[in-house]
């Protein structure tokens, strides 16, 4: 009965693989084409059932009610702004992790920047509705400045979102940065160039694959979040609550599934933009 | 070489997940009514006869219609059911009927409590049995109005036993809105004194409110049911809301987010309903409700029973124990709303049923009670088709914009 493994070399690859390419396949990319599959069938007027007749109704519709372009454009630029942020933020930190502390400090500083990844996102999000509530501990502290709390808003939206998200851009960073030698940034010096020299030059070149890769994870985080928008978006809506209230409330899955195919088209856009940049090679 | 046979097993991987992506989605349900207004709800049989209590009860309700205690320790008509029954009750709540409908679509849940937009999507997608009122001898003692209505039968069968009925009031920070506010139009068309802290409930129904409104000040429109819309009339409530967009801090659904909205002074004015008032009161939150003059919309709720149910004798258990005198009178005075047994009003503290205006048919007749909106002119109009529930979805995306 014994097998022997050394002689079917193509069965012991086909079980090694075989696995996760079916998680993969069927998991994944099967996933996604019964989407795209469902985003062309239609439902009874009563939200029952799904009849099977193939048609472009839904995205016609999502083409020619202007409503869904606002909600994308709107989600696209929460992505970005969230984005941007983000890598602002990110930027100082992942450079004085990297260049600047001891390392016990380093070690300490990737803890603290993993910590908050351990507390639940919906505890982080209810947070930041009580600090930014018009009684909250923002506005204790704005209006003796004479400012407000931006209240709950796309601003509080996109603050909250880019509290989430943040250590997911300071990681690659942080990573991206140590991989830089120092003696190249000694070399910079000694050959002449200024710290905005030796940054443009050197530091930016180095750093701009590890933002991509973080950027990555913030932007299609965010064009998919719907949670967060609903605790402190105040009345506005993102694309995954179109998805959301098309499945939930008009119990209307294949219009939803068309709603999805944006930010997944939006994404592939995105990843090919990047590609050509050269930049996924170097990660 | 190599690459192109990774490729080819993934295509081949792929193939099968669209043949069994393909076969799960499941083309059930029923046709859509047509002509005549007549509905003809799937076949489902009824239970005839009822046997041993399974012992297991899952119950899905309105925040505040399945209390166990662990609200309010003194609230608490579950426990003695359980002790009574033997049946353990899991109790889930929803905060819309559509998040209803959607979980009791999913067969997990074996009696819910369904307000009127909800009841008709759940029979026509056969997610309910009719019910034996045979089986339930407290059924005897309820209002007969409530009996064989629209939203809880088809054809003279009941689909469920009559729980309560209530309005949609408003409720507004007493402390931060003066003069109190007398009519709907403080959140409609003076609206803007509150930019920004106007709260609105989040679901296609409240379309129905703007239209209720537009009944009282726009006559020429014509509407004479609010659930009964023409795409003219439909376009007229969307306009009234966009404005009323422009005003508003945030939708609520979750009921206990907007008390902490309330409180927290982000919502000042806006719909609610009789059981978040008495919950903010009892927070010490300076919030009071009105039941305006030109009347309101409002629920008339239903249990009923999932067709799919494993445990259909403590399902029939729970009915009966539901709208016995003792918790219908329980639940009627803790949510805030009339009680369906008239022998209720027998129990309740003195005044509860005037209040609520129990078993009064002319001032139930006021309400304009949630149903859900179909093809066929709910107010016998026959001339024009009528705006749909998913007209009315599509319409709530818009208005929020």
């Amino acid at each position: 009965m014994a097998i022997n493994w050394r002689r079917h070399p193509r069965l012991q690859l086909g079980l090694l693989l075989g696995p996760p390419m079916l998680w993969l396949g069927v998991l994944y990319l099967g996933a996604l084409a019964a989407l795209f599959i469902t985003s062309l069938w239609t439902v009874g007027p009563f939200g029952q059932g799904i009849t099977r007749d193939w048609n472009l109704d839904n995205f016609r519709e999502l083409a020619t009610v202007p409503v869904y372009r606002t909600v994308a454009v709107r989600t696209l630029l929460t992505a970005v702004t969230v984005t941007v942020v983000d890598a602002l933020l990110a930027f100082p930190i992942a450079l004085y992790m990297a260049k600047v502390a001891s390392p016990s400090r380093q070690r300490l500083l990737v803890i603290l920047v993993l910590t908050p990844l351990w507390a639940s996102y919906l505890v982080k999000a209810y947070a930041w509705r009580g600090m930014l509530s018009s009684s909250g501990p923002v506005a204790w502290l704005a209006q003796p400045l004479g400012l407000d709390t931006p209240g709950y808003g796309l601003t509080a939206t996109v603050i909250t979102l880019a509290y989430l998200w943040l250590p997911y851009m300071i990681l690659p960073m942080y990573a991206g940065l140590e991989r830089l030698p120092d003696s190249l940034l000694e070399a910079s010096a000694d050959l002449g160039a200024g710290t905005g020299m030796t940054m443009r030059r050197v530091v930016f070149p180095v750093l701009f694959p590890a933002f991509i890769a973080g950027s990555i994870f913030t932007f299609s985080l965010t064009m998919g979040d719907y949670i967060a928008v609903k605790i402190v978006g105040g009345a506005n809506q993102m694309l995954g609550n179109v998805v959301y209230d098309s499945f939930l409330t008009g119990n209307n899955m294949p219009f939803a599934a068309a709603v999805s195919t944006i930010p997944v088209v939006v994404m592939l856009v995105y990843l090919a933009a990047v590609r050509r940049t050269g930049a996924l090679e170097s990660l | 070489m190599r690459a192109s046979k990774v490729v080819r097993t993934l295509a081949g991987t792929a193939v099968v997940a669209l043949a069994l992506a393909a076969c799960g989605t499941s083309s059930g349900g029923t046709k859509a009514p047509d002509g005549g207004g007549v509905f003809t709800p799937p076949d489902v049989p009824m239970a005839e006869s009822l046997g041993a209590d399974e012992g297991t009860l899952s119950v899905l309700a309105w925040p505040g219609y399945a209390e166990d205690g662990s609200t309010d320790k003194s609230v608490d008509w579950v426990t003695p059911f359980e002790k009574a029954t033997g049946c353990q009750v899991d109790v889930k709540t929803f905060g819309t009927s559509d998040e209803a409908v959607n979980l009791m679509n999913s067969g997990q849940y074996d009696v819910v409590s369904a307000s009127g937009d909800a009841s008709l999507r759940l029979i026509a997608s056969g997610a309910v049995a009719p019910v034996n009122t045979d089986l339930v001898p407290n059924y005897a003692d309820v209002w007969s109005f409530l009996k064989d209505r629209d939203w809880n039968s088809v054809d003279g069968q009941m689909y469920g036993i009559p729980h309560g009925y209530g309005a949609n009031l408003l409720m507004y920070r007493s402390d931060l809105v003066d003069p109190a506010p007398t009519s709907w139009s403080s959140v409609f068309d003076d609206s803007s004194q509150y930019a920004g802290k106007v709260t609105s409930y989040d679901s296609p129904i409240y379309i129905a409110d703007a239209a209720l409104y537009l009944m009282n000040t726009q006559p020429d429109l014509g509407i004479k049911d609010p659930y009964a819309l023409d795409e003219k009339q439909l376009a007229a409530a969307v306009d009234v809301l966009k404005a009323q967009r422009q005003n508003v801090g945030e939708y609520w659904s979750d009921y206990l987010k907007q008390i902490q909205s309330f409180t927290n002074g982000d919502s000042v004015i806006g719909t609610s309903w009789q059981v978040i008032v008495n919950l903010a009161q009892d927070e010490k939150v300076p919030v009071e409700a009105i039941f305006p003059d030109e009347g309101s919309t409002g629920w008339s709720d239903t249990w009923m029973v999932s067709s799919k149910t494993k445990s259909p004798n403590c399902a029939y258990a729970w009915l009966d124990h539901i709208i016995s005198p003792e918790a219908n009178d329980a639940v009627a005075e803790w949510f805030g709303e009339a009680p369906a047994n008239a022998k209720a009003c027998d129990l309740a503290t003195e005044g509860f049923c005037d209040t609520y205006h129990a078993g009064d048919q002319a001032y139930s007749d006021q309400i304009h009670y949630w149903t859900t909106p179909i093809e066929q002119c709910l107010d016998g109009r026959t001339d024009v088709t009528c705006t749909t529930y998913q007209d009315w979805t599509t319409a709530w995306t818009e208005i929020k914009g």
